[in-house]
């Protein structure tokens, strides 16, 4: 089967295991035959293709790196990057998508929950018989989530939870929320707790998010709770405080490491095909010193790129991740994919604001991932405060 | 039900591949190996009768070096239950190959024997009929359609402009292609299982070879066509020329 995924000047193939090989050609192969043919349209038509679920579901996709248990595959963090590397190369909706599923909704309630709720949720959400989004961030709570002001107060053996949650991805798809919110002072980010809220529940309304230029094939929501009851036993009993949140981010913000990797690849070999076929003055237009040039620092910054998340991966399998690592390899990837989207995007000349190709796609959705999951500029205080040890945000 | 699915490994048709030095076979650096696409279908085919039946195991099959083993795990990945590798070089005769397949064969049990049409390497679409006379089975090639019940199979083959429908008694041959079914993805589980599943290792010596292959060429370069003009007012001009130097018409 055809695969084109197979950017590769350094050689990392030969630092993968077969079987890491072997999971990203099936995730790519899917994303060539099944995904790409249908995501311009999708685009335009400014909707996520659901009806594409079920089959990542029997591919295994939600969930990957979790327990054989919870009806996962249980594989390891490198080939888990491999499919969010992959499902990007088609769309960062796509791969919001199932990294929302897995590492904001699955993970919280594997990390934090107890075995009843992992026996009830994990193998359902891992089927995509139930669709999960995340609620953390608020209108005036986004870089400063310790700021939230969304409530649950406890009434008898149930919660009460008002607040109000943005930019949700899957917000409106969604059965089931991880609600986070504050069980104290408002002043006391300790205080935050995980909720497993299902979305029908009185009081839940989600709202689609209108007017995006970006993730057009996503679903983004805004979430609204009043007085919204779940049992005590929605609780995620080992959540506390917002450390527990950002551990879910940590989680994701692996994936977009991966997945910015994915974009950018799709992007150059887009780039470099279109180069090496369009002929102006009598000669393919990769036959000109800009567009070369072009080429190489686009090929370049992809493979470091790739091998930044590469040792990403083996050091989250060794146990020995640090979170400052995680944040440098998304802060520089999904910019560095920004990059080469809009680099090719102009080499393609007008032919690259049509939805045919794909960079043009793939450059608005990156401004999204440049500014979700911890902007490029808070991740760069992360960093900064690791190595100077000086907080300049706190 | 037991089905045997015979496959090979061959370069992807995808990459552009070039000839080694020797003049006579394929330089090996820079290709990736897949498992022959019509070889896809058998194994889909094999997978679905066993799931129907509700019983029986689905073995794959090839000939091949230790390279060969990744591509019978991704068969294995895909769902078959045991694989077996023919530890050889595979032979550019068919013969030579199918004489192993079929020595490997009859020692087992087995209801019929699955093989894609051709492997898109050769393309000599030899071994499964080869494979089915020394066996002395029935064989069916070419096959779009499959049907087995009460121990017999019924097939629909392409045959030039129409469809002929076959029907033997099992065990029997079929050789697949393309259209039989769409062959399902790996799962992610099942890559992670394959490794479990059992892969026997059989060493079958020499294969025999009474072929010579003298040398590997690509085609001639082809020279640019011609524009004869634009709109109807080419049209004669393009019959004249389709007529006198193309001699198609």
């Amino acid at each position: 089967m055809a695969r084109t995924s197979s950017l590769d000047y350094f050689d990392t193939e030969s630092l993968l295991s077969e079987e890491e090989r072997a999971v990203r050609d099936t995730i790519g192969e899917w994303v060539d035959e099944k995904f790409l043919p249908v995501i311009g349209e999708c685009y335009i038509e400014g909707r996520f293709p659901k009806e594409l679920i079920p089959q990542l579901a029997d591919l295994g996709a939600f969930g990957a790196n979790m327990p054989e248990k919870y009806g996962c595959a249980d594989l390891n963090s490198v080939a888990y990057g491999l499919i969010m590397q992959e499902l990007e190369r088609g769309d960062s909706g796509v791969r919001s998508f199932v990294s929302v599923q897995s590492a904001l909704v699955m993970y919280p309630i594997l990390e934090f929950g107890s075995e009843e709720q992992r026996q009830h949720w994990l193998p359902k959400l891992a089927r995509a018989e139930a669709i999960g989004c995340f609620g953390l961030t608020e209108p005036d709570y986004g870089s400063d989530p310790g700021g939230l002001i969304t409530r649950a107060v406890k009434d008898g053996d149930e919660w009460v939870i008002n607040g109000t949650k943005m930019w949700i991805t899957n917000g409106s798809l969604a059965d089931v929320a991880i609600i986070w919110a504050k069980t104290g002072d408002l002043d006391d980010p300790g205080s935050i707790r995980g909720f497993i809220v299902e979305t029908d529940r009185d009081g839940f309304v989600a709202k689609d998010q209108k007017g995006k230029l970006s993730l057009l094939a996503a679903d983004t929501s805004e979430l609204a709770l009043q007085d919204v009851r779940v049992p005590d036993d929605h609780l995620l009993p080992n959540s506390s405080g917002l450390r527990s949140a950002l551990m879910c981010l940590n989680q994701a913000r692996y994936g977009i490491a991966w997945g910015a990797v994915g974009a950018a690849m799709a992007c150059y070999q887009e780039a470099l095909s279109y180069a090496q076929n369009r002929v102006q003055f009598e000669r393919p237009i990769a036959g000109y010193q800009i567009q070369q040039i072009r080429l190489v620092e686009m090929l370049t910054e992809i493979t470091k790129g790739q091998l930044l998340a590469l040792q990403l991966g083996r050091l989250k399998d060794r146990g020995e991740l640090h979170h400052g690592q995680v944040s440098m390899a998304k802060r520089n990837n999904v910019n560095m994919a920004c990059e080469v989207a809009r680099e090719a995007r102009r080499l393609l000349g007008a032919n690259g604001i049509l939805v045919e190709y794909q960079s043009m796609r793939h450059m608005a959705n990156l401004e999204s991932v440049y500014t979700y999951e911890g902007t490029h500029d808070i991740h760069g205080l992360i960093i900064g405060e690791d190595i100077t040890g000086i907080s300049a945000i706190s | 039900m037991n089905i045997i699915v015979c496959v090979k490994r061959v370069p992807d048709s995808e990459i552009r591949v070039a000839i080694a030095d020797d003049g006579k076979t394929l330089d090996s650096q820079g290709i990736k190996y897949v498992l022959n696409p019509y070889d896809e279908f058998a194994v889909e085919e094999a997978l679905k009768l066993r799931e129907t039946a509700g019983e029986g195991d689905v073995t794959v099959m090839t000939l091949g070096s230790d390279d060969a083993k990744e591509t019978l795990r991704t068969t294995l990945a895909m769902g078959a239950d045991q694989a077996v590798l023919l530890k050889g070089e595979p032979s550019v005769d068919g013969l030579g190959t199918a004489e192993k397949l079929a020595e490997a064969i009859r020692d087992r049990e087995c209801d019929l024997v699955l093989f894609g049409k051709q492997a898109i390497d050769d393309d000599n679409l030899q071994v499964p009929a080869m494979v089915a006379e020394l066996l002395g089975l029935p064989c069916a090639t070419v096959v779009v359609e499959l049907e087995v019940s009460d121990g017999k199979l019924e097939a629909k083959r392409e045959i030039e402009g129409a469809h002929e429908l076959v029907r033997f008694e099992l065990p029997g041959v079929v050789a697949a292609q393309k259209g039989l079914n769409e062959p399902r993805y790996a799962s992610l589980k099942g890559i992670m299982q394959a490794k479990k599943k059992p892969l026997e290792e059989v060493d079958v010596g020499t294969v025999e070879s009474r072929l010579e292959v003298l040398e590997l060429k690509k085609p001639e370069e082809r020279s640019g066509g011609v524009i004869v003009g634009e709109g109807p007012d080419a049209v004669p001009t393009l019959l004249q020329k389709l007529r006198e130097e193309a001699k198609v018409l």
